[in-house]
């Protein structure tokens, strides 16, 4: 049982830094233009970058 | 909607009359927003920034695909003006937006705040679920009791955050004194958790976390759709609202400026080009021309303009420049009085209770009382206060409008999105409800029915030198009903005499001079003729009587298809217009409309409005003018064109994007079955209940029959709302 102790913690944690990834993807605006960006994979001017 | 009309009613008249000048004091950059209805693709993204960033004075331009905009930071001192014809040089079509009007869309914080709290209660629930599989799979006394404190640990401080919408709805309507959706939902979340930490804490077999969390998770979903739905529709409705950007030029000591109309004072002298529109209400004072009143009263013939005459908001100049002083601004302007009328007509449409508030009211006061006799029986029989209360949890949870909540947004979401695709918005709430219970329509004539452009009808009755005279002199002008003769005229082969020394005479027509003969084309006193009923130009060719070219307006397209599928449908179709009744009635022919009224005025229209709704009537209006605005507040539910004026799309529930007409039918009866599909979700949702609710009470609801239980009838009834795609 005291796999227990290993795998409940790190399924949390795991979870966890999912949930801080969507919050992170949601606060910078990642979701104001999805039809756009799934455009945009196919241009050879990457923007990855943010503009100066 | 009236705080959008008036938008500064809450702040003192010296605030609103002083210069906002806090803008315009050189800021350091200007943020533009185009709007490009034509891009689809990678290559116009492309396109578009390569060609806006290559422009001087761009500090960065980017493309918005979804919502079909560009948005550009750039130089002070650069206008759309100067974008849009580089833009229409490789082929897109643009039109500047006010950003002030977009503001409020700009940024979603509410979507986003919604998704986050739905994004919580994901990860809680499916983590809970987790712990909570391996209890149901038979996890012995220590593990099981370290699980459920596990769960209790995650699924306190997830629903606390999560379900934050619901409290504080709930809160506000018990405060008010009435019961609503939400309070039996809270009820259940506090109940299921404190019971669950009771049971806990004594070591207790079962623990409702899990249901607590795929409870809260269920209905955010739906609140979520709700809310995507109404955002959808609010953007693009504020994008229509966008396009007609507010500028007025403003005269000062002989220098045109150009001022937001916002900016305007009563007394001063404004310019309005041919085929500008009339910013505030005022009186000429220089100048001559004819006015299109049209989009205010619904007559299609145009008024002779001169100086003394008082025009107001909204009314288009046709043909030669005016300067007008203006004498009521802002709120004092006609179309914002109008406002007043709409307020009066919408509190009747405020008392409709949508199909989930009236689910609501039977269904909170029903749940609660089944689960305090469920308690108070057990505990009379048993005298255990901790089972009964168990009980009475149980008995909330199960019954807990998982698929209540999802039923109505599940549809309202389906349906509306597959009318969006068909080019029309609902903007309102409830619109598509009230839609379904429509038994007649009433339609507005000039803009609504008709396009709003003249058709020459007579051509056949002219000499051919008359004609060519006349095109000869049509050419000459940009008045619509030039146009409209010139066109028909170059249709029917003829070509243009040859008339020397043409001229306009802003407010009468065109003159000039044919084999030495003074000839002219326009109004009837000018041509020298009897003024009649229609619409018509007369050419005065030199030679005997004035001849009069007649006109009636070119039918809306699909507004043909459209009455007559109505019609089908069995409902009543009228038609009310402010337009002279010539016109009308033959209008009314073309159609097959067999009840119409003439010569109506706003007031008219909305008492008829108000007779119709006495006698228990479900009146559709469409219509687009300022005459129409409080009869459309008045309606059931109403529909308005894209190219209507702004109070009157503000007014109404639903808007048409498109030219088009004939998806009106087509959406009243995408109502009805929307309207079927969500009462079959309410029976789904209460046969399940049926089921489950006794089992609850008799106390046989484990947390996984009731993990089962609410999965199912939300899937249910998802799958269901689909149907309707």
């Amino acid at each position: 049982m005291s796999v227990l102790a290993y795998l409940i913690p790190i399924s949390l944690i795991l979870g966890s830094v999912g949930l801080a990834a969507f919050f992170y993807t949601l606060r910078s605006s990642q979701y104001d233009d999805p039809e756009g960006d799934s455009r945009r994979i196919l241009s050879d001017e990457w923007d990855d970058k943010p503009k100066p | 909607m009236t705080a959008r009309l008036r938008p500064s009613l809450a702040a003192c008249p010296a605030c609103a009359a002083a210069p906002q000048d806090g803008g315009e004091q050189a800021p350091a950059e200007a943020r533009l927003a185009l709007s490009l209805p034509g891009i689809h693709c990678q290559a116009c993204i492309s396109a578009v920034e390569r060609a806006l960033n290559a422009h001087p004075g761009i500090r960065s331009a980017r493309v918005n695909l979804t919502l079909k905009r560009a948005l550009i930071e750039a130089e002070p001192d650069l206008r759309a003006a100067d974008l849009i014809p580089v833009l229409e040089s490789i082929g897109y079509e643009a039109h500047e937006l006010d950003l002030a009007a977009l503001a409020a869309t700009r940024n979603d914080k509410a979507g986003r705040d919604l998704l986050m709290r739905l994004a919580v209660a994901g990860f809680a629930s499916m983590n809970v679920m987790l712990l909570s599989v391996s209890v149901w799979s038979g996890a012995p006394d220590a593990t099981r009791d370290m699980f459920h404190w596990i769960s209790a640990a995650i699924a306190f401080p997830a629903v606390i955050f999560a379900a934050q919408p619901f409290f504080r709805n709930a809160w506000s309507a018990l405060r008010v004194g009435r019961l609503n959706m939400d309070v039996p939902i809270v009820l259940a979340l506090v109940l299921a958790l404190a019971t669950s930490l009771w049971e806990t804490s004594l070591s207790g077999e079962h623990a409702y976390f899990d249901a607590a969390l795929t409870l809260t998770f269920f209905l955010l979903a739906g609140r979520y759709l709700d809310y995507r739905t109404r955002a959808v529709a609010r953007s693009a409705a504020e994008e229509l609202a966008a396009l007609e950007v507010p500028r007025a030029i403003r005269l000062l000591n002989g220098n045109e400026h150009e001022v937001p109309v916002a900016d305007l004072a009563v007394g001063d002298l404004i310019l309005v080009r041919p085929g500008g529109r009339m910013p505030v209400d005022g009186e000429i004072a220089e100048g001559q021309s004819e006015l299109d009143r049209s989009l205010l009263t619904g007559e299609t013939l145009p008024v002779f303009a001169a100086p003394g005459l008082a025009v107001s908001a909204g009314e288009v100049n046709l043909t030669g420049p005016l300067t007008i002083r203006a004498t009521a601004v802002g709120e004092d302007a006609s179309l914002h009085r109008m406002a007043d009328l709409v307020a009066i007509a919408e509190s009747g449409r405020s008392r409709y209770t949508s199909l989930a508030d009236s689910a609501a009211k039977l269904y909170a006061p029903g749940v609660h009382i089944l689960s305090a006799l469920a308690f108070a029986g057990w505990y009379l029989w048993t005298f255990d206060i901790r089972m009964a209360l168990n009980i009475a949890a149980a008995v909330l949870i199960i019954t807990c409008p998982c698929a209540l909540g999802l039923a109505v947004p599940a549809v309202t979401t389906a349906a509306s999105g597959r009318l969006f695709r068909r080019g029309m918005l609902i903007k309102h709430a409830t619109a598509l409800e009230r839609l379904a219970e429509v038994d007649t329509v009433v339609f507005d004539k000039t803009g609504t029915l008709t396009a709003g452009t003249p058709q020459a009808t007579n051509l056949g009755d002219h000499a051919r030198a008359d004609l060519e005279i006349a095109l000869a002199l049509a050419e000459g002008s940009s008045h619509p009903l030039s146009v409209a003769l010139a066109g028909a005229a170059r249709d029917a082969g003829v070509s243009a005499a040859k008339v020397q020394k043409i001229a306009e005479v802003p407010g009468y027509g065109t003159e000039g001079l044919f084999r030495g003969r003074p000839v002219r084309l326009g109004r009837a006193a000018w041509a020298g003729a009897e003024q009649g009923s229609q619409t018509a130009a007369w050419l005065d060719s030199g030679a005997g009587e004035a001849k009069a070219f007649l006109f009636t307006d070119a039918l809306r397209p699909g507004a043909a298809e459209a009455v007559q599928a109505l019609q089908d449908a069995g409902k009543d179709v009228l038609l009310i217009s402010g337009d002279a009744t010539g016109a009308v009635e033959d209008l009314a022919g073309r159609l097959g409309i067999s009840n119409w009224v003439a010569e109506a005025l706003p007031a008219d229209k909305c008492a008829r409005m108000q007779m119709l709704t006495e006698q228990g009537r479900n009146v559709l209006m469409v219509g687009d003018g300022l005459n129409d605005t409080a009869a459309l507040a008045a309606a059931h539910v109403s529909i308005s064109p894209a190219s209507a004026l702004d109070a009157a799309r503000v007014a109404s529930d639903i808007v048409l994007l498109g030219q088009d007409l004939s998806p009106i039918a087509e959406a009243c009866s995408l109502a009805q079955k929307a309207t079927r599909r969500i009462r079959q979700n309410f029976r789904i949702a209460t046969l399940y209940n049926v089921i489950a609710v006794p089992l609850a009470i008799a106390g046989l609801a484990t947390p996984l029959i009731a993990a089962l239980a609410m999965s199912t009838s939300s899937i249910t009834v998802s799958l269901n709302a689909l149907r309707l795609r």
